[in-house]
């Protein structure tokens, strides 16, 4: 470790008790106090004057690496879901560009192909240990957050040596995305050595006492490489994570990430079974399928993931609800199906003609047997989220044939007017889950059409 | 664009703008007119055809979206058109003017598939949205209880 690196980790050891983490969620995020400031300015100086670079050429060749790691590397990477974030342009995975819009401004996402101009290619190995574990790039700079290093931090040596095995053997692109529009001050990327003195918890992955080895693999991937709460977790106003809200729900990339604790919009909650068949099979039968964001997890990165993990990853997942009655999920969703059933007979109006027309024959279900091939409108949390953006998506742009159930789609309905798309929405949210109407369904669905047309992406 | 997928199990291969209506490639560039088009915006049922085995809207479904999948019409139903279905419709003298017809046994057969032994209160749900301006409905139901029937007895043709 270079010199200036062990300072700075000694300034982080000596926090003052203030700063460390499960204290901050009480503290109001804006302004920051004077005592923070001194701090970044130590801090952020410590590192401009003290970081190295590393410039020797590395060994590409991939017999340096062994074919175990790299498949350890495919599926950790598809675990992570790397490429969705890192990749901009589908004929060129991993080589970055694609744009990332923070409160801050647009981050473009790294080259990360083994590319010695503008990817990965000259980093050593202790370099990218470097940059998952504390956020440095080669050059010494900091990373932004955006890059999940406060997840990765978790993950064992030999998983990032085998993600690191994986990368390096990739196909070299040579692509310089462009440069980020993060505004000042934020742009000083020194600013970020006191953003992870506040909000950075460096310490090592720790098994959970108490919890069954399946679990702790689940928290493992999860809470590390898999970094789920980088979307479902709200965030404060620096961009972190609020810690005391996990798995809270939060909108991210246009799509709100629901909630997986026990504040959880989904009529039913997450038993192991249900968050098994959503994780591995892209949808499960009480509770509909994985679209937007989820929907590239579940088809791109997890189809590289074994069995045992996406077993444990559920045993993990269903339990940050608190909830243990799986067994009644049956009856409730029974109980659920037949309420919304009833709450639509004889209601004519133009949004139930709308439904009967264009969804029910896909959508309806028997109360006792809902069916993985019928998404359950009553039992998706779509419809009892406090945004309609992702039923809105869903409703105009459809469901492809790779997102959710792999090889089933739903066509887009955008040749509906938005006044019809209002009226089924509304019908949808009082007949399915019984909630208020949204206030602002009217605005969304047209902000959401004019996006889409602006983008050229819908006609 | 060049879009390859099977239809009724032949590969089949169209070069037309991406956002062309799937119905327009089965009827206009591949020459199959049982699929009929009617409403144009997904409410009528009219143009339904099985991606993957699942009804779907044709005319709303645009050809590039079901690249590489297998499309099934009304022509490739059964290949000497004697589905139980197909022989229901005609023992319960179900069509009229038959305009929507194909589109009518293409939701059956899914609604089978779904639900073999159907109540009224299924088929209604999910036959709702294939409308009939002959007003067929009651000889269709009857129509699809026959099928169902026969193809318990037979042990299942879909």
């Amino acid at each position: 470790m270079p010199a200036c690196a062990k300072m700075v980790t000694q300034v982080f050891s000596v926090n003052p008790v203030w700063l460390k983490k499960e204290v901050l969620p009480q503290m109001k995020p804006i302004p920051i106090n004077a005592a923070c400031a001194c701090l970044i300015v130590l801090i952020g100086g410590l590192l401009v004057a003290c970081t190295s670079t590393t410039s020797d050429p590395v060994d590409l060749s991939a017999s340096r690496f062994t074919q175990k790691e790299i498949d350890q590397g495919r599926m950790l990477a598809g675990l992570g879901n790397c490429a969705a974030c890192h990749t901009n342009d589908s004929s060129k995975p991993y080589a970055g560009g694609l744009p990332v819009p923070t409160p801050f401004g647009t981050i473009y996402t790294t080259n990360i192909t083994p590319d010695p101009g503008s990817g990965l290619g000259r980093w050593s190995e202790a370099d990218f240990v470097r940059a998952m574990r504390k956020g440095i790039d080669r050059e010494g700079q900091q990373l932004f957050p955006a890059f999940p290093f406060t997840h990765f931090v978790k993950a064992k040596d030999e998983d990032l040596n085998a993600l690191y095995a994986y990368l390096m053997t990739l196909t070299p692109v040579n692509f310089d995305p462009p440069d980020n529009t993060i505004r000042f001050p934020y742009k000083m990327r020194w600013l970020q050595a006191g953003w992870k003195a506040l909000f950075f918890d460096e310490s090592p992955w720790q098994a959970v006492a108490g919890k069954s080895d399946e679990w702790n693999r689940g928290a493992y991937l999860a809470e590390g490489l898999g970094h789920c709460t980088a979307c479902h977790s709200p965030r404060n106003g620096f961009g972190a994570e609020k810690t005391n809200d996990a798995y809270g729900g939060a909108m991210v990339d246009k799509w709100y990430a629901p909630a997986l604790n026990a504040d959880h919009e989904a009529p039913i909650s997450w038993t192991f079974s249900e968050t098994y068949d959503y994780l591995r099979l892209g949808g499960s039968a009480l509770h509909g399928v994985a679209l937007g964001s989820m929907g590239e997890v579940v088809a791109k990165g997890l189809r590289y993931a074994s069995d045992e993990d996406i077993r444990a990853l559920a045993t993990y997942i269903s339990d940050i609800d608190g909830d243990s009655s799986n067994e009644s999920a049956a009856a409730q969703a029974k109980i659920a199906i037949t309420a919304a059933q009833s709450r639509s007979d004889g209601v004519v109006t133009p949004g139930s003609q709308i439904y009967a027309a264009a969804c029910a024959s896909c959508h309806f279900n028997s109360p006792d047997k809902p069916s993985l091939l019928r998404p359950e409108m009553s039992l998706n949390s779509a419809i009892a989220m406090d945004s309609p953006d992702n039923l809105i998506r869903a409703t105009l742009d459809g469901v492809s044939l790779e997102s959710g159930l792999p090889g089933v789609m739903m066509p887009g309905f955008s040749a509906l007017s938005d006044s019809d798309i209002v009226d089924l929405l509304q019908f949808m949210r009082q007949s399915q889950v019984a909630l208020p109407p949204w206030e602002n369904l009217s605005a969304r669905v047209a902000q959401i059409r004019q996006d889409a047309t602006s983008n050229g992406a819908r006609p | 664009m060049i879009i390859e997928f099977e239809l009724n199990g032949d590969q089949a291969t169209v070069d037309i703008p991406s956002d062309t209506p799937l119905l327009w490639a089965i009827r206009d560039h591949l020459g199959l007119t049982g699929t009929k088009f009617s409403c144009g915006i997904g409410m009528c049922g009219a143009c339904t055809v099985h991606v993957n085995g699942r009804a779907t809207r044709a005319c709303i479904t645009p050809v590039s979206t079901v690249k590489g999948s297998s499309i099934t019409t009304i022509e490739g139903l059964d290949p000497t058109g004697d589905h139980p279905l197909q022989r229901a419709w005609i023992e319960a003298q179900a069509p009229q003017c038959g305009y929507c017809q194909p589109g009518q046994i293409m939701q059956a057969a899914n609604l089978l598939s779904d639900f073999p032994e159907p109540s009224d209160e299924q088929i209604n749900a999910v036959m709702g949205g294939n409308l009939c301006r002959c007003m067929a409905y009651i000889r269709i139901r009857e129509a699809i209880k026959l099928a169902a029937i026969e193809m318990k007895e037979g042990g299942g043709d879909e």
